[in-house]
């Protein structure tokens, strides 16, 4: 690839839920705003295995990983989630971020998201005001980073 | 004796519209506590047992400790506690004139239905496509043969002599992802699963619908439910049950009630004969006993003022509802004469294409958007056997759009009951943030959060 030609060029990336979340708007919606943004998208949809998410991203190989929860188990199941993909050797560098409602406590004080990123996670986006404006934030990073 | 079908049947000839509420406790004394309080509402009422998410998913393991250190589970694990426990929690609560349900949001029920008998609990609800696509990842060929082992162990639990054991089964079909997704496919899997518990041998069922985004486009498809269930259900004992809306939900308290109060009015106008209800909570939390009571004896009231109200002349616009479920129907059915072969077959060719639902079983072809009334249109109907929509119309929707669509009726009713009751309030200015992060619908069927 020429370098610097992919500025702005879509990216691969994969969406999922966590295992014990069956919701599946915060999905779709992540998919169409994914896709608006010109990349491409595999959607896992809800109640996804961490085994099925770990064989979709070794095979797949994606640019970047999202993982979204609404139950209010994200903490638990994403914990497990991220020491699965983290193990992983081809997984190690991946980038993997998760966000929604991640806890049943209401807002994070900091250490949900603390806990997380020691876990693996490269950003937490929780709920709220600012979770959605700091994804697409990192999203642009993402897009304008000049892949060598 | 009665059972919860003729129970539903006689209040109907009497003019009583069935109440029922979304309940379900970890604790025994708790939801005989909850089920006593819906019993004496003042309403025409049915009981709810709503089962907890752990023993939804089959995991009686986690139930079970997560009972043992105490902690609160959203429903009753009634795979956990002994028969003796529930025996004991229905005794004197349940009986002719106060049937139970249980509710439960199982792909695979055959343990929770293989209970039932011996607890003296003969109704259900749910459906091998509308308990598999929305809520799990469990293939929908598993599921069909599931839900088929489901209802012969309720029927082979038959007892002619007893009336009241005759079982009953509610399809869910009709409340698929609870919102967007338009009417003519809600009514069509209503009835096909209908369709699939008469192959399996049950005799009495019900056909839900949950209450969408625009109350025309809604009497019409509950009179489309009506007519295809008369034409095809032959043989056996209906009726009709009616959800209030389950997408996302008013913020303010007289939003919430007003749009409560349109699904209580739409079920007398519809000749339904049960509601299950929301409270005016909905949005913020589970519902207390006490709100659930409230909620059931406002929507009695409601219903009986439009009962007695003189009929308005109403008629409903015919915009080709029925002629879709019915093409939809048709088409399935000419599958397999087995209607659970049929119906996984139909999803397979994308006969049957829900929109925006993920489930590897899917097609993911279709999809749907409100109009500024707040009416479903299908914006694709991949390979469904229905018309296409007029030209304009199939561009496919973005992710703002569908932000705005799914909170459509929480902005509306929030602003009807704002209109209602400005003359007496400071300045409008709005309520709260607006979603900017990305919504909670309850697409759980029962309320609670999933685990």
């Amino acid at each position: 690839m020429p370098m610097g030609i992919s500025a702005r060029a879509g990216r691969d990336i994969v969406v999922s839920g966590t295992l014990s979340d069956a919701h599946t708007w915060n999905l779709v919606f992540l998919e169409l705003l994914l896709r608006e943004r010109g990349h491409r998208v595999t959607n896992l949809g809800s109640c996804v295995p961490d085994a099925l998410l770990v064989a979709e991203c070794r095979r797949r190989r994606p640019d970047l990983v999202v993982v979204s929860s609404v139950n209010g188990h994200g903490f638990q199941d994403g914990r497990r989630m991220i020491s699965e993909i983290r193990g992983c050797v081809d997984l190690e560098r991946t980038p993997v971020v998760i966000g929604g409602k991640l806890g049943i406590g209401g807002a994070d004080d900091g250490s949900r998201e603390t806990i997380l990123r020691a876990a693996g996670f490269n950003r937490v986006f929780e709920e709220g005001a600012t979770g959605l404006p700091e994804f697409l934030d990192y999203l642009e990073s993402l897009e304008s980073e000049v892949l060598l | 004796m009665t059972g919860f079908g003729s129970f539903v049947a006689a209040s109907a000839a009497s003019g009583m519209l069935v109440v029922q509420p979304r309940m379900g406790m970890g604790d025994p004394a708790r939801m005989r506590k909850g089920l006593l309080a819906t019993r004496s509402a003042a309403a025409t009422t049915v009981g709810t047992i709503t089962l907890d998410s752990y023993t939804r998913l089959g995991e009686t393991g986690a139930a079970r400790r997560a009972l043992t250190a105490g902690e609160e589970l959203n429903g009753y694990p009634i795979t956990v506690h002994p028969p003796g426990t529930t025996r004991g929690m229905l005794a004197g609560v349940m009986d002719d004139g106060f049937p139970v349900q249980v509710r439960h949001g199982s792909a695979l029920p055959e343990a929770i239905f293989a209970l039932l008998p011996a607890l003296g609990l003969h109704a259900s609800e749910g459906g091998p496509v509308s308990y598999c696509l929305p809520y799990s990842r469990t293939p929908l060929r598993e599921a069909v043969r599931s839900w088929r082992r489901c209802c012969e162990l309720l029927v082979a639990a038959r007892d002619g002599s007893r009336a009241a054991a005759e079982p009953h089964m509610e399809t869910f079909g009709g409340c698929m992802l609870g919102q967007l997704c338009p009417p003519g496919l809600l009514v069509a899997i209503s009835v096909l699963e209908a369709l699939f518990f008469r192959q399996a041998g049950l005799r009495c069922l019900s056909l839900s619908y949950a209450q969408q985004a625009n109350a025309g486009q809604d009497a019409e498809a509950l009179a489309a439910l009506g007519r295809l269930a008369g034409e095809l259900l032959t043989g056996t004992d209906w009726h009709i049950v009616l959800y209030a809306y389950m997408g996302v939900f008013p913020q303010s308290p007289g939003g919430a009630q007003l749009l409560l109060d349109e699904a209580a009015r739409l079920a007398v106008r519809s000749g339904a004969a049960r509601l299950v209800v929301k409270t005016t909570s909905e949005a913020h939390r589970i519902p207390t006993v006490a709100e659930n009571v409230l909620a059931l004896e406002t929507a009695a009231a409601v219903a009986d003022h439009e009962r007695r109200a003189p009929p308005g002349g109403r008629a409903t616009a015919d915009t080709g509802v029925y002629a879709e479920a019915r093409a939809l129907v048709d088409a399935v059915l000419g599958l397999s004469p087995d209607v659970g072969e049929a119906l996984v077959a139909a999803f397979a060719k994308g006969y049957l294409d829900i929109p925006y639902c993920l489930h590897p079983d899917n097609a993911g072809r279709t999809g749907s958007r409100l109009d500024a009334d707040g009416r479903l249109h299908w914006s694709s109907v991949g390979s469904m056997p229905i018309r296409p929509e007029p030209a304009g119309r199939g561009t496919s929707i973005g992710s703002a759009e569908l932000l705005d669509a799914l909170s459509y009726v929480r902005r509306t009713f929030d602003e009807r009951a704002f209109d209602l009751s400005a003359v007496s309030r400071p300045p409008f200015r709005g309520f709260g943030e607006p979603p900017s992060r990305v919504p909670l619908p309850d697409n759980q069927q029962d309320g609670a959060p999933l685990p």
